[in-house]
């Protein structure tokens, strides 16, 4: 009873926001987008399929077997890693003030891909023998690791340069961006050809190893991040007007400025460890946001979120339905599908103006 | 949702929140699904093997049983017929659901196959998957017919084969042997694109190929494919360059090749000594490995004797 109240109370205290259009408008886009991904596929689902989970049936089609833990999961995976990006970007932005900042921008993305390559180069080539069991969590811990690591020296060394400043975040996060670069530049030249191989595959991006466990965790640290961030996004509303201007209003900067970092970390280091490099969301979902609702981080932040989640989703269906039975990596098709939407929404919004 | 009139201090957590918070992660770490995929129940009798590499793919037509292939990746050139097959894609971006789409009851791959969570996806599923490691010494390839035939039920097939090849490696290898003029230096070089020119160093698929026709590899300066740098180029000073049929056009034909940094200044580049073969025929290590030998070592004698 006590987790329907909890429950109950929660919703209502969302419900209040929830009246905005633009939040409806977009929940119903992404529910139809939902809709239309769990139809598309290689593998043809039956309305049976769906009904699995109260019939038991043993055994399972393989529209069932397919639809339940492969494609749904996946879709989710996909809407959720989305998500992840778009509220990163918006975060990002909102701190440095920059609407061309986004966590690739920070070294965050480099990061993790340079200690994932550092990880198939190296370790390879050291002859370490790792029990088969951890073979599968190798990787994504170290590109975690890599996003934390880059975050940490980011914001030590841009404190100790430049007190307080956030341009000096910024081009001590281009910096390590550089040097990220050529250590992965270093990792092409040492590796043999098939680790070249599956460095390039892994940042291209995919979508593919989504399963139900790593939605469940992606879910909560969503959940979680989301908390986190209502207590934020006052504070980030000060910070538009001004580094000067926000410690007046009693904005202590230089905590925010690390809270931000840190949770930026966290959420795309894990969501680079899982499916490798997707660019373009975190830049661009907070801008068509902000084209339609403005500035405010208050709205900003959950709306970027939604539109991160759409054009992953789409983005994903497309590449995984488009060459049937092949597949197509889905970094392709976020850039494709994204930006021609996004010039349409600038051009027609300078016209509004 | 939005954060507008949200209360800003919201600091502490009330039971009932934790207690649903709990609830929800139970919740969604327990979706229990029932895991047992009888894919046996799509199985029909016959065999339906989906294949990841060329050199399985013409292996599999080499042993007569090209009719139970399902599909085949974008490496799978040759015979013909195999480009006919529905195509998985690219071995290293495969797509669980597309594979399974084809109700395979076995997956042969090299060991490129990946992404690892798609394979392991497709074993869930209850269709087994088997690598098949990838070999540049001959032995070795007769090792994978033989390892493949047993997968497929067909050991004497695979066994004829074997014994064809080699006699046919014998065959091949024979006037290698006993040729007495000094091995020429070739430098291999694989090329992609125009502004993508690897060069195979040591240890490289193409050294194995030229050590088999009696030629020197002529870099020795690293190992693996690296991208091309002038010098070492004209350090490396080989008579002959050699290419992919498909890498030769895209350079632009022997003249593109002189156009190279260095080429122009080795013996190679002067005496416009440029040979190339098919890049499946040469670097395969199928079944037509015996033949690729001969016509590597005929197009070597052909570029040297100008």
């Amino acid at each position: 009873m006590n987790a329907i109240a909890g429950a109950i109370s929660l919703t209502s205290r969302f419900t209040t926001g929830l009246l905005n259009r633009p939040v409806w408008f977009l929940s119903l886009v992404l529910l139809l987008c939902f809709w239309v991904a769990a139809w598309a596929g290689a593998v043809p689902v039956t309305t049976n399929d769906w009904m699995v989970l109260w019939r038991h049936e043993e055994p399972l089609t393989s529209g069932a077997y397919v639809l339940w833990n492969l494609r749904l999961p996946r879709m989710f995976f996909a809407a959720l890693v989305g998500a992840v990006l778009g509220l990163s970007g918006a975060l990002t932005q909102g701190l440095f003030r920059n609407p061309l900042a986004d966590p690739g921008l920070l070294g965050v993305t480099s990061g993790a891909a340079c200690a994932a390559a550092l990880t198939i180069v190296v370790l390879a080539g050291s002859g370490i023998d790792i029990p088969v069991a951890w073979r599968f969590w190798v990787l994504p811990v170290a590109a975690f690791a890599g996003a934390v690591g880059v975050c940490l020296l980011l914001d030590t060394v841009a404190r100790w340069l430049t007190a307080d400043s956030i341009a000096g975040l910024l081009l001590t996060g281009i910096a390590l961006n550089a040097l990220a670069a050529a250590i992965i530049g270093l990792c092409t030249y040492l590796a043999t050809d098939e680790q070249l191989r599956s460095l390039t595959f892994w940042t291209l991006g995919s979508l593919a190893g989504g399963s139900w466990p790593l939605v469940a965790t992606l879910s909560l640290l969503l959940v979680a991040a989301l908390w986190y961030v209502r207590r934020l996004v006052s504070a980030m509303n000060a910070l538009a007007l001004g580094e000067a201007a926000a410690a007046h209003v009693g904005i202590n900067v230089r905590h925010l400025r690390r809270r931000v970092i840190i949770l930026v970390a966290l959420l795309c280091g894990f969501s680079v460890a899982w499916c490798g490099v997707i660019g373009f969301i975190g830049l661009v979902a907070p801008h068509i946001v902000r084209l339609v609702v403005g500035p405010d981080q208050r709205r900003l932040a959950p709306l970027a979120m939604l539109v991160g989640a759409i054009i992953l989703l789409v983005a994903d269906t497309t590449a995984r339905s488009v060459a049937i039975p092949a597949e197509i990596p889905v970094g392709i098709f976020t850039a494709l599908l994204g930006a021609p939407f996004f010039l349409v929404l600038l051009t027609s919004v300078r016209k509004g103006n | 949702m939005s954060f507008v009139n949200m209360p800003k201090n919201d600091l502490e957590t009330t039971p009932a929140r934790r207690h649903f918070l709990l609830q929800a992660s139970a919740l969604a770490a327990s979706v229990c699904l029932p895991h047992t995929m009888a894919w046996a129940a799509d199985k029909k009798s016959a065999r339906r093997i989906v294949s990841i590499g060329g050199a399985l793919t013409e292996i599999i037509y080499a042993l007569g049983a090209s009719h139970e292939l399902a599909g085949v990746d974008t490496t799978s050139l040759f015979p013909e017929a195999a480009t006919k097959l529905p195509s998985v894609g690219y071995a290293r971006t495969l797509s669980s659901e597309g594979i399974l789409a084809l109700a395979p009851n076995h997956v042969i791959a090299t060991e490129d196959a990946g992404p690892p969570a798609v394979l392991r996806q497709i074993s869930a599923a209850g269709v087994p998957v088997t690598v098949l490691a990838a070999n540049d010494k001959f032995e070795g390839v007769l090792d994978r017919v033989t390892r493949l035939g047993g997968l497929i039920d067909r050991p004497t097939q695979a066994a004829q084969l074997v014994e064809k090849m080699k006699t046919d490696w014998q065959r091949a290898r024979e006037p290698i042997l006993a040729r007495k003029s000094p091995a020429p230096r070739v430098l291999f070089i694989l090329s992609h694109s125009p502004g993508q020119v690897m060069v195979g160093g040591k240890g490289s698929s193409a050294e194995a190929m030229l050590h088999y026709v009696g030629a020197h590899n002529a870099v020795q300066g690293f190992d693996g494919f690296k991208p091309l740098t002038p010098e070492a180029v004209i350090a490396a000073q080989p008579d002959v360059v050699l290419f992919t049929d498909q890498g030769l056009n895209i350079v632009g034909g022997i003249d593109g090749v002189l156009r190279l940094p260095g080429v122009a200044q080795t013996p190679a580049g002067q005496k416009r000594r440029v040979a190339s073969l098919e890049a499946m025929f040469m670097l395969g290590f199928g079944p037509r490995m015996p033949q690729a030998v001969t016509a590597l070592d005929n197009a070597l004698l052909k570029v040297m004797s100008t």
